[in-house]
């Protein structure tokens, strides 16, 4: 058995029940009695702030009333009218930064109406019944593909099956889900819920799942926009950016949406091998969750260093605090500069950053840390654009999820604008479905 | 410190907090835990006549309205008087009066409407020693469909004529206890006053039906899939009480009768409240029965603290405080005018003024299009429901327009002046009086 002191990187730091404890539910489910306590909190306000601050626009204050007067499956159908992966979104919403935020309770008190966890205890009851609160329309006879099967193409697929439209829904990987799947941490996500949450869309029926095929490779642009009316890419960003630094290219050197991936497929936490030293490269939720998760698998010493301040990190503050929480180091104003190799220890050497009129640099202070292994999670790339025009290194689109090429429409994180937030793929899939309807059913340019 | 000694009827006991005839004071063990806890009295449970004793329902007697987190807004009960023989509860009375010479003992009494009964019973409760009786006619369930409880406290010829008898039998104070179950509680006590009593104390439970299971369609607490109306108790009927205390401490015909305020008293402040309208003491079950006898402590060093604030040294010093500003309608001052104002550094934009006015009022809350919200005066009648739905306290303030000031609304100079509706000239009735 190895310690979180054993040297290097090595698997089965911890034993079976730590790595159970560890990775299981980050919040436990709200009981039925908590879930009504947390509800009755809620002021039911007039036009309100959090319904404005969600990206999906679920009738938040609606849906927390259903809960209160005992009927979370009905609340549980308001939040999927809007929102049909409402299940994953309760538990990866960065809440304290949207609806949480917003909510008044937190601007009189500094105490919101829990929001997520309300959310997720409704979705949860009604998912737990089996039961899929939509019917389809009566079929229209149009075709749509949808290529990517992450939360934008899922929520796009979905809601046009359910206006009666039949749609092929294509994915690169083995499995459905796409970041929801691969990408979030493991304790966000447990019991296998993306999987169990991509089935239970699919029982709208309408739509055939293919996997294993990917844009600019089993599929292309041209054939689709030929064999359907439609053409919806959510294709996600499939490249990392590189580090770029001496050493770059060392084997300790890891790209941390891999790190994710292989926590989330893995059959056996104990197998993972993990640093006893680790450093994350970035300030991101990606960067949070390689750390937290290097720790939760027994790395001693877990450090982030993000090249500006706290306030300029895209994690939030909740989960910057949930990474300190776990014994994770946050160094700011660092940037990387070389990977040293140094035999038995690793080490990575770190560049103080100062912003001198208003740029970037390196101050020539440098300090250094053991690094068994440096996760990269300095940001991802598009890799098929399937030719259309870009912008900012991402597919053009309006904000009808439109791009410049005609029946083709994006949305997530492939496309412009956005925040690579789960809620707001979902947000950018429907809405795209709803244009796409439109232009399908005629009425519309 | 304030004094919270109670003189009611002759009748002292440390605090005017006394429990109410009920299951916390059915029987020795109950109440000498009660008196420990710190209780000033106890009005024993309802004694019924000698012999084979009532018989209780086997299944559910109790019913909950419930608030935010399980609280419980209002209780709901279908238990009859004592099920313990007259002898052992007469014994048990004996005994705690005995060793609590300081505190109040009130026996409640209920049997048939004939004299022989009374006769019967009273001889043998004054023996106990216990400091007065309390005639039980409110209870509304069970002993009402046999003719009494209820069945007399809605006839104020029984109530007067077994008033009467009690006073003859019984030479210590006769408390009657009403029942709200009727039109005009202001009839019965007269009728009780007519009779002789000392005093009396309301009010007793109302009929109620707290909820239907909508699987088993019976009302409940269901016995074997059948329900039947209870007595409601509790928070939620503190208003009645409180309305039916006022009409008895203000009418003519009863005005200066002690009254025991029974209904929903649950904190100090509750208490304090009835006493200001008349009330020499108060009684107290379902905050027992919620929270056990300990709750009393909160009622007495909040009662002192209040009182002590305020300057008072005795219960009497502010005893009948509220009943000279308790009138009619009619006699409210039409020229008094006022505005809601809602403090911006309080407000928490959840918009419950707005929606509230905007929907089912007067249309006088503006809202901006980042969520500030502004009376707007030329519509605001001062109705305070959104000082009533807005969640932060204070937050709105219903604030007196002065005298000089104009009303927006009706475009009229705010006079000093008091007029009210008996000479308002848009009154049928002052027109034809003049």
């Amino acid at each position: 058995m190895n310690s979180q002191m054993t040297p290097g990187v090595t698997a089965r730091r911890l034993n079976d029940d730590s790595l159970r404890e560890n990775f299981g539910d980050l919040h436990a489910p709200l009981q039925p009695h908590e879930a009504a306590v947390a509800a009755d909190r809620c002021y039911f306000c007039h036009d309100a702030p959090c319904v404005t601050a969600c990206p999906t626009d679920i009738d938040i204050p609606l849906f927390i009333r259903q809960i209160s007067t005992g009927t979370p499956e009905a609340a549980a159908t308001t939040i999927f009218d809007m929102n049909i992966l409402g299940g994953m979104c309760a538990r990866v919403c960065p809440t304290e930064e949207l609806c949480e935020q917003a909510c008044v309770r937190e601007v009189a008190e500094g105490k919101p109406v829990e929001i997520g966890r309300l959310q997720r205890h409704a979705t949860d009851t009604l998912m737990a019944k089996g039961v899929h609160p939509f019917e389809r329309a009566d079929e229209t006879g149009k075709t749509v593909a949808v290529v990517g099967a992450g939360p934008a193409g899922l929520s796009c697929a979905h809601r046009l099956a359910m206006l009666g439209h039949n749609v092929a829904l294509y994915d690169a990987r083995p499995k459905a889900g796409g970041l929801n799947e691969y990408g979030i941490a493991a304790y966000k996500s447990t019991n296998d819920f993306a999987a169990k949450e991509v089935d239970w869309l699919l029982a709208i029926g309408g739509i055939t799942l293919e996997n294993g095929k990917a844009l600019g490779d089993a599929l292309n642009l041209d054939g689709l926009a030929r064999d359907f009316d439609a053409v919806f890419l959510s294709v996600g960003l499939g490249g990392v950016n590189a580090l770029g630094i001496d050493g770059g290219e060392n084997d300790s050197v890891i790209d941390a949406v891999e790190f994710i991936e292989l926590l989330r497929q893995t059959d056996d936490l104990a197998t993972l091998p993990v640093g006893r030293n680790v450093v994350v490269i970035g300030g991101g939720m990606t960067a949070v969750d390689a750390a937290v998760q290097s720790k939760l698998l027994g790395a001693q010493n877990v450090t982030i260093a993000y090249r500006r301040g706290r306030e300029a990190m895209s994690a939030s503050r909740y989960e910057q605090d949930l990474a300190a929480s776990h014994g994770v180091q946050l160094l700011f104003n660092v940037q990387p500069k070389a990977v040293l190799n140094g035999g038995s220890s690793t080490q990575i050497e770190l560049e103080y950053t100062a912003v001198t009129n208003g740029k970037l640099a390196g101050t020539g202070e440098t300090l250094s840390l053991s690094a068994d292994q440096v996760f990269s999670a300095i940001g991802q790339t598009l890799t098929t654009d399937g030719g259309l025009v870009l912008e900012g290194g991402k597919i053009a689109v309006s904000e009808r999820g439109r791009t410049n090429r005609s029946k083709v429409w994006a949305g997530g994180d492939c496309a412009s604008g956005g925040n690579d937030l789960t809620v707001t793929a979902v947000a950018e899939g429907r809405d795209a479905a709803m244009d796409i309807h439109a232009t399908l059913m005629g009425g519309v340019e | 410190m304030a004094d919270l000694t109670t003189e009611f009827l002759g009748i002292k006991s440390p605090n005017p907090f006394w429990l109410a005839s009920a299951p916390p004071t059915d029987k020795e063990y109950n109440v000498r835990r009660a008196f420990e806890a710190g209780w000033g009295g106890v009005v024993w449970k309802t004694l019924g006549a000698e012999g084979p004793p009532v018989v209780n329902v086997n299944g559910p007697r109790y019913g909950v309205i419930h608030g935010a987190d399980r609280r419980v807004l209002g209780l709901n009960n279908i238990e009859l008087i004592t099920d313990r023989s007259l002898e052992i509860n007469l014994e048990e009375i004996t005994r705690v009066k005995k060793d609590y010479p300081d505190r109040a003992v009130i026996v409640s009494i209920m049997v048939p409407c004939e004299e022989q009964a009374w006769k019967d019973i009273l001889p043998k409760v004054e023996a106990t020693g216990a400091d007065g009786i309390e005639l039980n006619f409110g209870c509304p369930h069970g002993m009402s469909e046999r003719g009494m409880g209820a069945a007399v406290g809605q006839v104020p010829e029984y109530i007067e004529m077994v008033t009467r008898w009690c006073k003859q039998y019984y030479s210590k104070p006769v408390i009657v206890k009403l029942t709200p179950n009727i039109t005009d509680v202001r009839l019965p006590a007269a009728a009780a006053k007519r009779g002789g009593a000392d005093a009396v104390s309301l009010i007793n439970t109302i009929n109620s039906i707290v909820s239907v299971n909508l699987d088993s369609m019976s009302p409940e607490p269901s016995i074997d899939g059948k329900g039947t109306h209870g007595g409601y108790c509790g928070p939620a009927v503190k208003p009645i009480a409180m309305s039916m205390v006022s009409e008895i401490a203000r009418a003519p015909d009863t005005a200066g009768l002690p009254i025991s305020g029974i209904g929903g008293v649950t904190t100090w402040r509750d208490a304090a409240e009835f006493i200001t309208l008349g009330c020499g003491n108060v009684q107290v079950c379902t905050a027992a029965m919620t929270y056990g006898f300990k709750v009393v402590q909160e009622m007495i060093g909040g009662l002192s603290q209040w009182m002590d604030e305020k300057g008072h040294t005795s219960i009497q010093d502010f005893m009948g405080a509220a009943i000279p500003n308790t009138t009619d309608w009619q006699y409210l001052n039409l020229n008094y005018v006022a505005k809601a104002e809602i403090n911006q550094d309080d407000c928490i934009s959840c918009g419950r003024c707005y929606a509230a006015c905007e929907d089912t009022s007067h249309q006088a809350i503006a809202m901006s299009s980042d969520r500030k919200f502004t009376v707007i005066d030329a519509e605001c009648v001062a109705c305070n429901l959104c000082v009533e739905v807005c969640p932060v306290e204070n937050c709105i303030t219903m604030v007196e327009q002065k005298p000089g000031t104009v009303d927006a609304r009706t475009g009229k100079t705010v006079v000093d002046d008091y007029a009210n509706w008996t000479t308002h000239p848009n009154n049928p009735g002052a027109v034809a009086a003049e």
